[in-house]
């Protein structure tokens, strides 16, 4: 029996029939063709399926389409405001938190989170918070360089 | 012929754009018209007899398309291997056929039975569920020594003693033998290095169509090498031809090595392709990657260094026993002998070495090269010795080194120096590397610390002092060694009419950033902004040629195959300036992107000589128009970076916990295009060692279980596992190719793994623990034994 869910992705509203197995990362890639979001594992270890789900990270491996019902759900597609990069996304380039890109999108909604809750974080906090997000690139040395820069970015913005 | 400044600068990426924003495009993210889905049923067991194999009930669940067997492919030959490795009787290496699907037997967990075809990925797997199989499960063999003594279970009926080849390199056995003899002290270790499950974050993915109008198949591929995977697929596997078959290795999730190797689902995949006339695509799980990526390391060595009164080395002898895996994978023959065994005589002056592996077959996933590839297992193998040599002669390991090293050499006005195994370095300074760590870890400081030792803790330092050969390689010497192939590489520069330049590449870039280097490269040396370049790699169809990327040869190889064009461009670009300037082509100088006729202030810029080739109406006769090179580069040699890594860490007495405090890299990679990328690849290369040294490890049980296969049982280094990594350098140009570079890829992993595993020791032993050796990764659990 399938059944019909309404969700707002990246602020569109869809509303789709889906198989009751569907998992929510395989409606955003297979359905929505929202690619960003990656799967890098089967055991919800790997971080690279994060979204945020009204407004918290979440793996969206986790769970199912269904259970996203009347949701809204933000991707790494839908994080620039009006072309204007997120901070994060513009300090991932600017460090070189990034070599293959695969973990990216992930890495970038989990510390966008962190950011929400902490303005301010230390390297410690920073590493704690990226700890379910596996990167086999970059050793971590520039992603945590890059939440520092983004954090001391989004300060300055809202100093200004 | 520097002309704008770009090389050497750390110019950030232009291929992030499309990372940062969800919009890269990777393999799985393709789907196709009339896509279908496959799904594969894999082998439980490690050794089994294929009895019977039901499929009818599969064959009538929903969305079914077709299903094989190994059966459906009896007269399909299997993948091959790319190097020829012989017995040191001078017979061939043994290579049983690696089938697409399992035929009558199965030989390792993971290996694939059965295919499924299906409307959707669903509905593959579900199918896959129900087919049926009848096995009569077998005793089985993983480890290499036991897979090698008489009567363990054999792999292949036709490989006696599950030994694919030995082979012997080095000074005569006898010679070394007798220096170890006569030497004043000989270290001994006898070590495992454990294997490793590479785990690119991106999972194998491929999708394969075949276009029945045109006879023409497309393949879709996770790979490192997209021309080396059409060759090995349509001239050895599938007997398809190459001209009608374009492989395309878009953005990729990090390959590591694990992504070189022709795999039996690329395949299979086109061959199902074209029996069901639809498009097929495959992504691994996860739990599929870790069965089925070709794993690396898993060497178990014993190895003897000796020394004389003054701690200089006498002699090294070397016996390792590598495990293949059940199956040759692409590279799986060369790693642990050409890639290992040429490494041995390290940055030391050992005046006899001799090195004897025994290859064998066992009932695990194939094992290949992992980054660093054989290099690591060396650096390993020597960096724990001359440690362990330090130990027990009491003298410092630093001073040691200093001792054995090769005094420095430029290769220009100093010849390259000739090793006892094959290889002769291209230029290195050995002691300037190791001095710049000491200075930077603060050693001495360190060391008067630990003396003191005043809160009772136990901290170590370890040093590792490496040196590998990259830039693979040049043809005549590889082919002479075994290699199936070729391992130049192709760069073509289109320059278009309005003078913006297409730069084709083989290299392919899988999160090096080769958009950004090779684009500085470009736009340096012919004086044109970075944004009028655009580098092309990753696809058969657009590019000539290639042999991709692997063994940190995309610049040193594929780089120079580039410049190499762009001196062909420059050098049609001055004749046709000196026919419209009425000067002789001799006369004409290139700089900074203008042509300018020697000593008069008469020139053409860049951009008009493009427009003149493509709209030559004031043209010389004997000229053609165009101006678009392509070239092959042979490299004359490998390339020798080189460094010293030294890590320093604390191990709780309780609990034998490690914590990594501070690692300080220090890499001489040649020139340096982008620092900033370079030092990445460090960061990244650094942490796998430490993942190595500290962490991972696939644990099979005597049934041939791989029982850690997921991210919640293989522990991988996560970001609160580490430090920041402190990195430092020196420039020791490569002597042999145009831009004097060596190659930055590997370097981390290689060094890195020696030197976390010798500060672990140095603090135990620092702190009264005499412990020799602690098999990796060195978990809290085994260095709390080792200290009881
Ligand atoms: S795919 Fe969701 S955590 Fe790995
Ligand atoms: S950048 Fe490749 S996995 Fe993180």
């Amino acid at each position: 029996m399938n059944i019909t869910i309404n969700v707002k992705v990246n602020g569109v509203k869809y509303s789709n029939t889906v198989e009751p197995r569907l998992l929510l990362v395989h409606y955003l890639r297979d359905v929505l063709r929202l690619t960003g979001t990656h799967i890098g594992c089967d055991t919800s270890n790997c971080g690279a399926c994060t979204i945020h789900l009204n407004g918290m990270a979440t793996k969206s491996c986790t769970l199912l389409a269904v259970q996203a019902d009347g949701m809204e759900i933000t991707t790494i597609e839908g994080l620039a405001k009006d072309d204007q990069l997120h901070p994060l996304q513009e300090a991932f380039r600017e460090c070189h938190g990034l070599q293959c890109g695969f973990c990216t999108p992930g890495m970038i909604m989990t510390a966008a989170d962190l950011l929400q809750h902490n303005p301010n974080p230390n390297e410690e906090e920073i590493r704690t918070a990226l700890e379910g997000n596996l990167c086999r690139c970059t050793g971590y040395h520039n992603i945590v360089k890059a939440v520092e820069f983004a954090a001391t970015k989004m300060k300055k913005e809202v100093a200004v | 012929m520097s002309t704008n400044g770009l090389i050497g600068k750390s110019v950030k990426r232009v291929e992030d754009k499309r990372f940062i924003t969800g919009r890269g495009k990777y393999t799985d993210d393709i789907i196709l018209p009339g896509q279908t889905y496959a799904a594969f049923l894999r082998s439980p067991f490690a050794h089994a007899k294929i009895l019977e194999i039901t499929t009818e009930a599969a064959k009538a669940m929903p969305g079914v398309i077709a299903i094989y067997t190994g059966e459906d492919l009896r007269e399909v030959n299997g993948v091959p291997c790319g190097w020829q490795v012989n017995f040191k009787d001078g017979t061939t290496m043994k290579e049983p056929k690696h089938p697409l699907l399992a035929v009558d037997k199965v030989r390792h967990v993971g290996e694939a039975v059965a295919i499924v075809i299906a409307d959707t990925r669903e509905h593959a797997v579900d199918a896959a569920e129900a087919i049926m199989v009848d096995y009569e499960d077998l005793s089985c063999v993983i480890d290499p020594l036991k897979a090698a003594q008489p009567g363990a279970p054999l792999v292949h009926d036709d490989v006696p003693g599950n030994v694919c080849f030995d082979w012997n390199l080095g000074n005569p056995p006898g010679e070394v033998d007798e220096a170890l003899k006569n030497s004043a002290h000989v270290t001994t270790l006898e070590f495992v290095n454990q294997r490793l499950v590479p785990n690119a974050i991106e999972p194998r993915s491929y999708n394969s169509s075949y276009d029945e109008a045109n006879d023409r198949y497309t393949l879709y591929t996770s790979t490192q090498n997209p021309h080396l995977i059409r060759l090995l697929m349509c001239a050895f596997v599938l007997g398809i031809p190459e001209h009608k078959v374009r492989v395309v290795g878009p953005d990729v999730g990090g390959g590591f090595g694990s992504k070189i190797f022709h795999y039996t689902e690329e395949a299979l995949l086109t061959w199902c392709s074209r029996k069901t006339r639809r498009p097929v695509k495959w992504t691994a799980t996860r739990s599929e990657s870790f069965v089925t990526d070709a794993h690396g390391r898993d060497h178990v060595t014993k190895a003897e260094m000796g020394f004389d009164n003054e701690g200089r080395i006498t002699a090294l002898r070397v016996k390792t026993y590598a495990n293949l895996g059940a199956y040759l994978s692409t590279f799986g023959s060369c790693v642990p002998t050409y890639l290992h065994g040429t490494l041995m005589q390290g940055l030391y002056t050992t005046p006899k070495i001799n090195i004897d592996v025994t290859a064998v077959f066992s009932h695990s996933t194939p094992v290949d090269a992992y980054r660093g590839a054989g290099r690591p297992e060396a650096t390993y193998l020597l960096e724990r010795l001359i440690d362990l040599g330090a130990q027990e002669l009491n003298i410092d390991p630093a001073e040691l080194r200093f001792k054995n090293f090769i005094p420095p050499f430029d290769g220009v006005n100093q010849p390259g120096y000739q090793t006892q195994v094959a290889l002769q370095y291209d230029s290195g300074n050995y002691e300037g590397v190791l001095k710049k760590g000491l200075e930077m870890a603060g050693y001495e400081n360190f060391r008067n610390e630990q003396k003191a030792n005043s809160n009772g803790k136990l901290i170590g330092i370890g040093i590792s002092t490496y040196i590998e050969a990259c830039g693979i390689a040049p043809s005549a010497v590889v082919g002479s060694l075994g290699a199936r192939a070729g391992l130049y590489e192709v760069g073509q520069v289109r320059v278009q009419p309005t003078g913006k330049v297409s730069v084709y590449t083989g290299a392919h870039s899988h999160g090096q950033g080769h958009e950004t280097t090779f684009a500085q490269v470009v736009a340096d040396k012919l004086g044109i902004p970075m944004d009028d370049v655009e580098i092309i790699h990753g696809d058969s169809e657009a590019v000539a040629f290639g042999m991709g990327t692997y063994g940190s040869r995309s610049l040193a190889v594929g780089g120079s195959a580039i410049v190499k064009s762009i001196e062909k461009i420059i050098e049609k670009g001055k004749k046709i300036v000196a026919h419209k300037l009425e000067a002789s082509a001799d006369d004409i100088e290139f700089a900074n992107g203008k042509f300018t006729v020697k000593g008069t202030d008469k020139s053409m810029g860049f951009g008009d000589v493009a427009l003149t080739a493509y709209v030559p109406h004031v043209y010389p006769k004997d000229l053609e128009p165009g101006l678009d090179f392509s070239s092959f580069y042979d490299p004359a040699n490998f390339t020798y970076p080189f460094g010293c890594h030294i890590a320093i860490v604390e191990v709780e007495k309780a609990t034998g916990k490690v914590q990594l405090k501070r690692f300080i890299a220090v890499d001489d990679v040649g020139n340096v295009i982008n620092p900033m990328i370079v030092e990445g690849q460090i960061h990244g290369g650094v942490v796998q060692g430490v993942g190595q040294a500290l962490f991972e490890g696939a644990d099979y049980d005597e049934n041939g279980q791989l029982t850690n296969a997921s991210y919640m049982d293989y522990c991988m280094p996560r970001a609160d596992d580490l430090p920041m990594i402190e990195t430092g350098s020196q420039v020791t140009p490569c002597p042999h190719n145009p831009l004097g570079v060596k190659g930055a890829g590997e370097a981390g992993c290689i060094g890195s793994t020696p030197a976390v595993v010798n500060a672990v020791l140095d603090a135990l032993w620092k702190g009264g623990y005499t412990v020799k050796d602690i098999p990796m990764p060195l978990t809290s659990e085994r260095v709390w034994k080792a200290m009881q």
